[in-house]
């Protein structure tokens, strides 16, 4: 059953894909419409040309000394107008073509990554952003450059095609039968090729994608790498993710470039049948010679763009398979809608409590069991534990990264189901492990959580983060670019931008994860001070390591294997000795 | 286009063997038309069935024939294409990944990225269409002016005036094109970057709620991209018209002086009607070498971004022995007064020209000439340890990256083993090493495989690194144990499972110098500790340098060097720097508590 659906599907995918993108000629088809007109227009002019050209030679035949002069210039005038006005057509034809087929694929970009903007946490831990980007990269550009060039050549051949058919039909009925038949060849041929090379073309999408994926993880790491002298084993790696690439390019094309010259035989086949039958009928008497020749004129004058357009059928499949991957995109999962009672978290005072909280990121796997947990307005909760004992997870569930599995979380005695997650993200400033700056001014990024933040709101944050002094210091101040890949920017400096970034973000909501493990400690001094002012009457989250941190803390939560093992303060968790303690005793070791 | 050349070199019988096969098909569908006319015109008028049949035979032998060659040259371009497109992707890629930190800083990931992909198609399919279009368009242009030559000197002189005015257009036009496009694979990066950027912090957009302004940011680089793209399209939309515009022209000219050349008897109207026909396929010639032209221009922006990361030249040579510093001294590791500032004059500076957004590396100039390090000067004995600390930004990771010469020093000397490090073939060099950096990268792949990343270790070796990095623990509980499958960048371990593993891979060899920068900051302080103990029982002959900004990680080292702003204010054991160095003392307090002191 499965089966046969996949197979029913695999046509009406094609189809799908070709109605999507003609979807996204739709806010065009004005225009579409003008240049097809254009199209008309310069084709028709473009057939005048030659016959002003044949009156004016007519004229010119009349032999030595009786040339009409004023009748060749008369002509001659035309044939001129004729041609200069075809150019400018086409170039305008060309330059509107360009508009829309750009258009087209800022509007399949603007849109991917719109969609990426809805699409849940969990998509990115899955897949590898080079493949992503390799859609926008490649896949679009390929779409848009058929668009650009293919779509103009087909309409005028389409126009050529039509306007000789009908001429080839005036002249003899008969003989255009014999044409059409081989039309039906050469569909039938095409289809079928597609279904050949269609899977080729898709494969060599992905390979792209694959190669794009491998490339970004390889480049991201060079350093280490290097480090290893691991460049050889990588080399290797990438050498045969390299030839799949090639390979999968070349399988493509290997089928598709039989494509134009196929077309083109069964063309000539059909010239071979005109010839022969067009000599059947004039040896009946049904045509006449001149009839036969200026038949066999139009024919080719026909089978000229139909050999064009089997040659750009090849760059038209590559094109749906590469439009393909990037619907395939548009149509992943997003991140579940809000409710459709959700309401706005509003006047958050910041109790937060956790109900029998069931999770795991593998539904086989449960990492977080039964955690039952509740962090009063204002208080400061630590959470604390080995490695990989889960407490990353509380914070991808506190912001609804994930949702739980079981049990609930509740804000303000209410389920955050029942929330929006833009307001329940809202309420929470967060600070993460890994830090993340983007490639702009350092007053943007500090700016990043607070829409419309003023020169003097950034640098009292900058000043309390205590990087005001090092921001003074870049020869452009706050205006300096920073980017993630730059280098020269520390983890460390990259941390208390982000930490700035907190601060700015006033909430009632704190969340902390690691974030002072890359600050040097003077300066930690600083910031926590700094920090405890801020985290007055506000719900802190800390994830630390930093038992200085965590010893200010109203609650601290000992968490092993997702399990809440102790929990209590500083104090009270000291005198059980048990697992918090062992974890304190351990850093005087 | 030298550079796409070069590779094609190889495969120069190949070309040749293609340009040859679709000379005869292209002759061979040149044919056709007169075998029909033929048949029309000599054979129908016989009556004759049999000739009919014979010459109906012979036009679909010769169509077959056609078929055959072109679709044989195709394949056989496709083929060129690939084999050297794979060549060149490869070349770069291993260029690439060998590049030193400074040429990687000046060329940015996002670039080096699209230059492997996008690039390297643009590339591609140059050099596909360029042997059939190749041949196919001269073929025209050179048969249609030799047959009118033939017929008519004079008028087809008229052509021959044309010629160089058309190719000084093409030329011109293309010309123009390069730069044009050289700015549309720019804003390529720049939108690759926004998106990688967007993807990996997608927690904090989404924490945020800033994917409006991602959005919006998004659209600002794709409404330029669009822009760029449509400004080289635009330019390129005209040399065609333009072309066909100055034959028609000609053709115009050549039918009035052909009346005035009838008018006096010298040319006989037939010929003026024959050319008519040669100026169509001079004219379709000259449209194909007109796409060549325009396929050259995107290709040959693309391949000088990738000639350009091919080309750069190794700044990162041994030195010869000459050249080098020498020493007569015996530590295993020695820094004399080592200056280093980031950046230097021979920066790869090809893409200066740009948009503000781009000008980044500009600024950093600016920054790297403030000293990053000063006067460093320390040595450690083999087997030794040593603990960096100081503020952020202080120049702590910049001293491993001058040790393991990812740069060179300005100023100074730096001795691994009495030699000078500039003199050590790179990968001997780093072989010596076993490092975690800051941020340090897992790879999708096995465990297993992450650990002993492609070096020669054995299971047990392996097993053994991760027990004393302790990671044996969680990697065991996994059902396929060291075969379990990291997923990119690590996302499936949390950030102290990571710093583990990564501990692991450096420890896995027995490596002679151990470099863990910051590596430990992820782990509570009971794993931290027990790691600490298990690297001086296992690792004993292994010189180590700690980077830490956890005192406690570093406490217990031989020695201990406190850096501030770029300087060393602090040289000790823990207790020497207790008594002497006010700001050692301070970090204590505040990470150990007063208590403590």
């Amino acid at each position: 059953m499965a089966a046969r659906d996949t197979i029913l599907k695999k046509p009406k995918d094609t189809k799908g894909t070709f109605k999507r993108l003609l979807r996204f000629m739709g806010p065009y088809k004005w225009l579409l419409c003008m240049i097809f007109f254009l199209c008309f227009a310069s084709n028709v002019l473009a057939l005048l040309g030659p016959n002003l050209a044949g009156w004016a030679i007519n004229e010119a035949a009349a032999g030595a000394g009786k040339v009409n002069f004023e009748k060749v210039f008369y002509y001659a005038e035309r044939m001129l107008f004729c041609y200069v006005l075809s150019s400018v057509i086409t170039i305008l034809i060309n330059i509107f073509m360009m508009y829309v087929s750009k258009w087209i694929a800022k509007h399949m970009r603007a849109d991917v990554f719109d969609k990426l903007m809805k699409m849940p946490v969990g998509y990115f831990d899955k897949n590898q952003a080079g493949d992503i980007i390799s859609r926008v990269s490649y896949d679009i550009d390929v779409v848009s450059t058929c668009l650009g060039t293919d779509v103009v050549q087909i309409l005028t051949s389409v126009v050529t095609v039509v306007g000789s058919f009908c001429m080839m039909l005036y002249i003899a009925p008969v003989l255009a039968v014999v044409v059409l038949v081989t039309i039906p060849v050469a569909v039938i041929y095409t289809t079928r090729m597609r279904t050949i090379t269609q899977p080729r073309f898709i494969k060599r999408s992905k390979n792209y994608g694959i190669l794009n994926g491998f490339v970004e993880e390889m480049f991201s790491g060079q350093k280490t790498i290097m480090a290893y002298a691991y460049e050889n084993r990588v080399a290797e790696k990438f050498e045969g993710i390299n030839q799949d690439a090639a390979d999968a390019y070349y399988d493509a094309d290997y089928y598709g470039m039989s494509m134009g010259p196929t077309v083109g035989f069964i063309n000539n086949l059909g010239l071979c049948l005109i010839a022969v039958f067009g000599s059947f009928l004039y040896m009946t008497g049904a045509v006449s010679l001149g009839q036969i020749s200026s038949f066999v004129l139009y024919s080719r004058k026909f089978s000229g763009p139909i050999n064009e357009i089997a040659n750009i059928m090849n760059e038209l499949y590559s094109a749906l398979a590469a439009a393909e991957r990037v619907f395939n995109l548009l149509d992943e999962e997003e991140e579940l809608k809000d409710r459709e009672n959700a309401t706005e978290l509003t006047g958050v005072k910041g109790n937060v409590t956790f109900e029998d909280v069931s999770f795991g990121y593998d539904p086989e796997k449960i990492i977080i069991h039964h955690l039952n947990l509740y962090a009063q307005a204002g208080k400061l909760v630590a959470i604390v534990g080995p490695t990989g004992a889960g407490k990353t997870t509380i914070i991808n569930l506190l912001m609804r990264f994930y949702d739980v599995d079981a049990g609930r979380i509740l804000v303000e005695g209410e389920d955050i189901r029942n929330y929006t997650r833009k307001s329940l993200r809202g309420a929470y400033a967060m600070v993460l492990q890994d830090t993340w700056v983007f490639q702009g001014t350092i007053f943007d990024n500090i700016a990043y959580g607070k829409e419309g933040a003023t020169m003097n709101e950034v640098v009292a944050a900058a000043k309390a983060a205590y990087i005001h002094p090092f921001i003074m210091r870049l020869p452009q101040g706050y205006e300096t670019i920073i980017s993630e890949d730059g280098g020269n920017i520390s983890k460390g400096q990259k941390q208390l931008l982000t930490i700035a970034r907190a601060m700015l973000y006033d909430t009632k909501m704190l969340i902390l994860d690691e974030a002072t493990s890359n600050v040097d400690t003077s300066t930690e001094r600083k910031i926590q001070r700094a920090m405890r002012e801020l985290m007055k009457n506000k719900t802190c989250f800390v994830i630390a390591h930093r038992l200085s941190t965590i010893r200010h803390a109203d609650h601290i939560l000992v968490i092993d294997h997702g399990d809440v093992v102790e929990q209590g303060n500083h104090e009270s968790l000291m005198k059980e000795k048990g697992f918090y303690y062992k974890l304190y005793a351990a850093q005087f070791e | 286009m030298k550079f796409i050349f070069s590779y094609l070199k190889k495969y120069q019988k190949l070309v040749a063997a293609v340009m040859i096969i679709k000379l005869m098909g292209t002759l061979g569908e040149l044919m056709l038309p007169y075998v029909l006319e033929h048949l029309v015109d000599e054979v129908v008028p016989t009556r004759s069935i049999r000739q009919v049949f014979l010459w109906g035979g012979v036009m679909i032998l010769l169509a077959v024939l056609v078929r055959q060659l072109n679709v044989g040259a195709n394949r056989l371009s496709v083929r060129v294409a690939k084999e050297s497109i794979f060549e060149i992707r490869r070349d770069l890629f291993w260029k690439s990944i060998n590049l030193s930190g400074n040429k990687l800083d000046g060329f940015g990931l996002p670039s080096l990225n699209s230059r492997m992909t996008s690039d390297s198609y643009n590339v591609q399919s140059f050099i596909q269409s360029f042997q059939s279009l190749g041949i196919r368009a001269p073929i025209m242009l050179i048969g249609g002016i030799v047959i009118t030559l033939t017929m008519d000197v004079g008028l087809a002189s008229i052509l021959c005036i044309l010629a160089p005015i058309m190719i000084v257009v093409v030329v011109f036009v293309s010309m123009k094109g390069i730069p044009l496009y050289d700015k549309v694979q720019q804003s390529i990066d720049h939108i690759v970057r926004i998106m990688r950027e967007n993807i990996t912090g997608i927690r904090v957009v989404k924490a945020l709620s800033k994917e409006d302004y991602g959005t919006r940011r998004f659209g600002g680089a794709n409404h330029q991209m669009a822009e760029k793209e449509i400004k080289a399209g635009v330019v390129m939309a005209l040399p065609g018209p333009l072309m066909t515009l100055i034959l028609n022209i000609g053709l115009t000219i050549v039918v009035i002086i052909g009346a005035v050349q009838v008018n006096n008897g010298v040319t006989k109207p037939g010929v003026i009607l024959a050319f008519l026909t040669y100026f169509n396929m001079i004219l379709m010639g000259v449209m194909a070498l007109n796409r060549v032209f325009m396929l050259m221009s995107k290709a040959n922006a693309s391949a000088s971004r990738i000639a350009a990361v091919v080309g750069t030249a190794d700044d990162m040579v041994p030195l010869s022995d000459k050249e080098a510093f020498h020493t007569k001294r015996n530590e295993y590791i020695i820094f004399e007064h080592v200056n280093f500032s980031y950046g230097d004059e021979s920066d790869v500076k090809e893409d200066k020209d740009k948009s503000p957004k781009e000008v980044s590396s500009e600024w950093f100039d600016g920054m790297n000439r403030q000293k990053c390090l000063e006067d460093i000067d320390f040595s450690m004995k083999k087997g030794a340890s040593l603990g960096i600390i100081g503020a952020t930004g202080c120049g702590k990771t910049t001293i491993i990256n001058l040790l393991m010469r990812f740069y060179d020093a300005d100023e100074g000397r730096i001795f691994i083993d009495g030699k000078d490090v500039r003199t050590y073939d790179k990968d001997e060099l780093h072989q010596m090493f076993g490092v975690v950096f800051q941020n340090d990268v897992i790879f999708a792949d096995s465990l297993k495989e992450n650990i002993s990343f492609g070096r020669d270790v054995s299971m047990q070796e392996i097993e053994g690194a991760a027990a004393n990095a302790k990671a044996k623990g969680f990697i065991e509980e996994y059902e396929d144990s060291y075969d379990h499958r990291a997923v990119v960048h690590g996302a499936n371990l949390s950030g102290g499972q990571r710093q583990r593993v990564l501990i692991a891979r450096a420890l896995a060899a027995n490596p002679q110098i151990l470099i863990l920068d910051d590596s430990s900051s992820a782990l509570d302080y009971k794993t931290d500790a027990a790691l600490r103990k298990a690297i001086r029982e296992h690792h004993k002959s292994a010189t180590t340098i700690i980077v830490a900004q956890r005192i406690s990680s570093i406490m217990s080292l031989d020695d201990i060097i406190v850096l501030d702003e770029g300087r060393i204010i602090g040289h000790g054991t823990h207790q020497e720097l207790m008594a002497n160095c006010e700001m050692y003392r301070e970090i204590y307090k505040t990470q150990m508590g007063e208590q403590a002191v």
